[in-house]
């Protein structure tokens, strides 16, 4: 292996992108080589991203009711998520993120374990199908009691106009409970982004600010774009719990709608995922005064250096101490199974396609272990989580996003934290970042390779090129590239296992990492052509 | 067996002139089927004297699977087989669907084999403009062969019946359908025939008769019969006998030329500012 490796020539960025070009028909090539960048991060480079996917390119991306249904809403173990559609929207949507939760009794309501669907049919197509949606809910309501149910549209519902917000809204006043719809049909926007916003929208309009109590608490936070993946929230509670600080409400991992409607309380949003949850962070600040810092507690370092920060927001020299002594409780551990799996894997390189934070956030990881991310790119991410926020005026908005609602939101004066925007002024004075994040490519190396939306044919080719040690994307992924004998972590539902997060996730990664680049399966694998050429066949010559 | 579709702007008179036809060729001894393809359910009124159709979306819903063609399909004016698709009330659902489903259905259930019911003609009367691909669905491979659009000397009309070709060259393309010709269900308008002949032409088409106006007509839809039903004897009875003779006789099918828009109005100031 090791003089395998010192033989390994980097091949040189530009080159790869220029041969993955030249393959495609000009028209493909123009368009896809602006979502093409070899990194400079101090060149301030723009990449196209949020655009169409080409037809036929093969995409990882998904439809924009997996990004409201699946990503937002799907880890809310108390509200009881109704798909109105065909049953395959709502059965092949359920729990595929292994978004897990813990209610605090056995008696408390955990829907997620059910998966509810009108189950259209071609009758209800024809004639509309608003009656079995009402007889759904009706349905639900008499079998669960749920204080709450959401309605998510399918594309079907939207060709043929059935009105799931009139439905939802003659419903709760029917059943007394909270019910409200959601117009993310799959065929709308470019990918799951679009969810993501719609979701927020609703969160926001029809449970943010509905409970005013102050709840117990020195150091009240909201954890935005946290989803529970393989347990990834139980670690973040642990760590929080153990420094003192209070969680109002996650957006929404291991999360209950009561924490929604409580969130307007906390003194502090701290952002995970920027691209699936940015919206609400703004919105709550908007409305209610509640500044927000982005965060990652994906790695070791990053966990410290994230609840340093927020440490630092409070500005209490005993929440400050608490955060050190956990964070020196916590290391050791940590480092001492980082340097064991350090030997094996340092100077081996890794490239992840996830997500709108993922690709980003998980080279922290990968760094700790001393692997470098040669590239990375996103699914539905836009320009700010590669550039930073600072392009944000500057973003070009298209028909596909302006199809989606941006809601108006305004200062509310007797619920709106004065205290915390002067806080905010002070501490920005001295230099304290809010509602900023610096994107991907600034913290990426010089020469790596950012591509937005990659299709398969850029992923076979990176293979080809880089051959990389371990590559990170999805399930659709997962098979593809193993079969070029590369293993694959899936960073959307980490496969079997997680939590990630935190200081005990940074040391599960490493040793999933650790077990995946050393297996020597990977070498051992040899498809059948490969022993024998798959046609056999003689030349003969004449000469006349 | 003739599969034909019959295609026009909504109100131009489509079912009525269809109804009227059927009339005239089930009076030559030919055995037709009428497939109505509008939610509203109206287009074997006048053959069935008025009779209220239990249409198949609706046999469908209510019979669950257990659907069969006695269900659905009734007798009419001179032993004409009629059935209704039927569809969502207006503002719901898809009535496109709802066409695709029923033609389906009317296949599986053997509506159009031809050893067991002798079927000289199948007629579809569809909806208005071709808004969505539910009502192309006549036009798709297999269904009818044959398309007459119904038309006028009224600029939205042939405005409507230039954008049916388009529909099916389209379709004609892909499949079998063809172009049978227009017909022209006069609204008196200025040199309505000569230009109907015209448009016809440059569509690469003919225009298969030009239906003079008669109250007639109005009067035998009250009574909810076809013309040739209520008032055998009368003038515009033996019109759409004539129109019947021409379509069973024709043999003019084409792939249509579809007009660009500025054609389309010049032909009009052409004819229609004459006087």
């Amino acid at each position: 292996m090791k003089s395998e490796k010192s033989r390994y020539i980097m091949p040189d960025a530009e080159d790869v992108k220029q041969e993955i070009l030249q393959k495609y028909p000009a028209k493909v090539a123009k368009k896809r080589a602006k979502s093409m960048v070899v990194n400079d991060p101090e060149a301030g480079q723009e990449i196209q991203a949020n655009v169409r996917t080409i037809p036929g390119i093969i995409t990882q991306r998904g439809c924009t009711y997996a990004g409201c249904k699946g990503v937002v809403l799907g880890p809310t173990r108390d509200i009881i998520n109704l798909v109105h559609g065909p049953i395959g929207c709502s059965f092949y949507a359920w729990l595929t993120r292994r978004n897990q939760t813990k209610p605090p009794t056995e008696q408390s309501e955990n829907f997620m374990t059910y998966c509810f669907s009108t189950d259209m049919q071609d009758s209800n197509i024809v004639f509309g199908g608003e009656l079995k949606l009402k007889e759904a809910i009706r349905e639900a309501y008499a079998i669960f009691k749920p204080k709450a149910i959401g309605v998510f549209s399918t594309c079907p519902v939207g060709l043929i106009g059935d009105d799931v917000h009139a439905v939802s809204k003659e419903m709760q006043e029917e059943l007394g409970i909270k019910i409200f719809g959601f117009s993310c049909e799959g065929y709308k926007g470019v990918s799951q982004s679009a969810g993501h916003h719609i979701a927020n929208n609703q969160i926001f309009k029809h449970l943010v600010g509905l409970d005013d109590e102050v709840k117990g608490g020195k150091f009240r936070i909201n954890l935005l774009g946290e989803y529970n993946i393989g347990g990834d929230a139980f670690e973040l509670e642990r760590i929080f719990d153990e420094v003192g600080i209070s969680l109002v409400s996650t957006f929404s991992g291991n999360s209950s709608i009561d924490q929604f409607t409580n969130a307007h309380t906390a003194d502090l949003s701290a952002v995970m995922c920027h691209r699936s949850i940015n919206y609400i962070a703004e919105m709550l600040e908007k409305k209610y005064g509640v500044p927000w810092i982005k965060v990652n507690f994906i790695g070791a370092e990053a966990t410290a250096k994230s609840l340093r920060k927020i440490a630092d927001y409070f500005g209490d020299t005993e929440l400050t101490a608490k955060v050190e002594a956990v964070i020196a409780k916590e290391m050791p551990e940590v480092n001492a199974i980082k340097d064991v799996v350090k030997k094996r894997s340092e100077g081996k390189i890794a490239m992840m396609f996830v997500g709108g934070s993922r690709a980003h956030h998980y080279q922290e990881l990968f760094n700790e272990i001393g692997m470098s991310t040669v590239s990375a790119g996103y699914e539905f991410a836009h320009r700010d989580d590669y550039e930073g926020r600072h392009v944000l005026p500057g973003i070009k908005v298209d028909a596909d996003s302006r199809n989606i609602e941006e809601l108006e939101v305004q200062k509310e004066d007797e619920k709106y934290r004065a205290d915390l925007v002067a806080k905010k002024t002070k501490l920005s004075e001295s230099g304290y970042r809010f509602s900023d994040y610096d994107g991907m490519m600034p913290e990426m190396k010089k020469g790596s390779l950012v591509i937005d939306d990659i299709s398969h044919w850029e992923t076979e080719k990176l293979i080809e090129y880089y051959k990389p040690d371990i590559f990170c994307a999805g399930i659709k992924e997962k098979y593809v590239v193993q079969k070029h004998g590369i293993p694959l972590k899936q960073l959307h539902s980490y496969d079997y296992g997680g939590p990630y997060a935190g200081f005990k996730g940074a040391i599960n990664f490493y040793k999933d990492i650790d077990m995946q680049l050393n297996s020597k399966v990977w070498k051992m694998i040899k498809a059948p052509w490969e022993n024998e050429p798959e046609l056999v066949g003689s030349v003969a010559y004449a000469e006349y | 067996m003739r599969k034909i579709a019959i295609y026009g702007k909504g109100g131009i008179g489509k079912s009525t002139t269809t109804q009227n036809t059927v009339a005239g060729l089930a009076e030559m001894g030919k055995k037709v089927l009428v497939v109505g393809c509008d939610p509203k359910a109206d287009s074997t009124r006048l053959l069935l004297g008025g009779l209220a159709q239990k249409t198949v979306l609706d046999t469908l819903r209510e019979e669950g699977e257990d659907v069969t063609l006695e269900d659905v399909i009734k007798e009419g004016y001179g032993q004409t087989r009629c059935v209704e698709s039927g569809g969502p009330e207006p503002g719901v659902g898809c009535a496109g669907r709802g066409i695709i489903t029923s033609v389906n259905l009317l296949e599986q259930l053997g509506a159009y084999d031809v050893t067991r019911f002798g079927t000289d003609y199948v007629f579809y009367d569809v909806l208005g403009d071709v808004v969505c691909g539910g009502f192309a669905m006549p036009m798709r491979e297999g269904k009818a062969q044959e398309i007459y659009i119904v038309c006028s000397g009224e600029m939205m009309a042939m405005y409507a019946a230039n954008n049916i070709c388009k529909g099916i060259v389209k379709f004609a393309e892909a499949g079998g359908v063809r172009l049978g010709g227009l017909i022209c269900n006069s609204r008196k308008v200025d040199n309505e025939a000569a230009m109907i002949t015209e448009f016809a032409k440059k569509l690469g088409t003919q225009m298969i008769h030009f239906v003079p106006r008669d109250n007639m007509v109005q009067r035998a839809e009250i009574n909810r019969k076809t013309v040739i039903d209520y008032e055998p004897t009368h003038g515009q009875a033996d019109e759409y006998r004539a129109l019947a003779k021409k379509i069973d006789e024709n043999k003019l099918f084409v792939i249509p030329t579809p007009l660009e828009i500025e054609d389309l109005e010049k032909l009009l100031m052409e004819f229609g500012i004459l006087n």
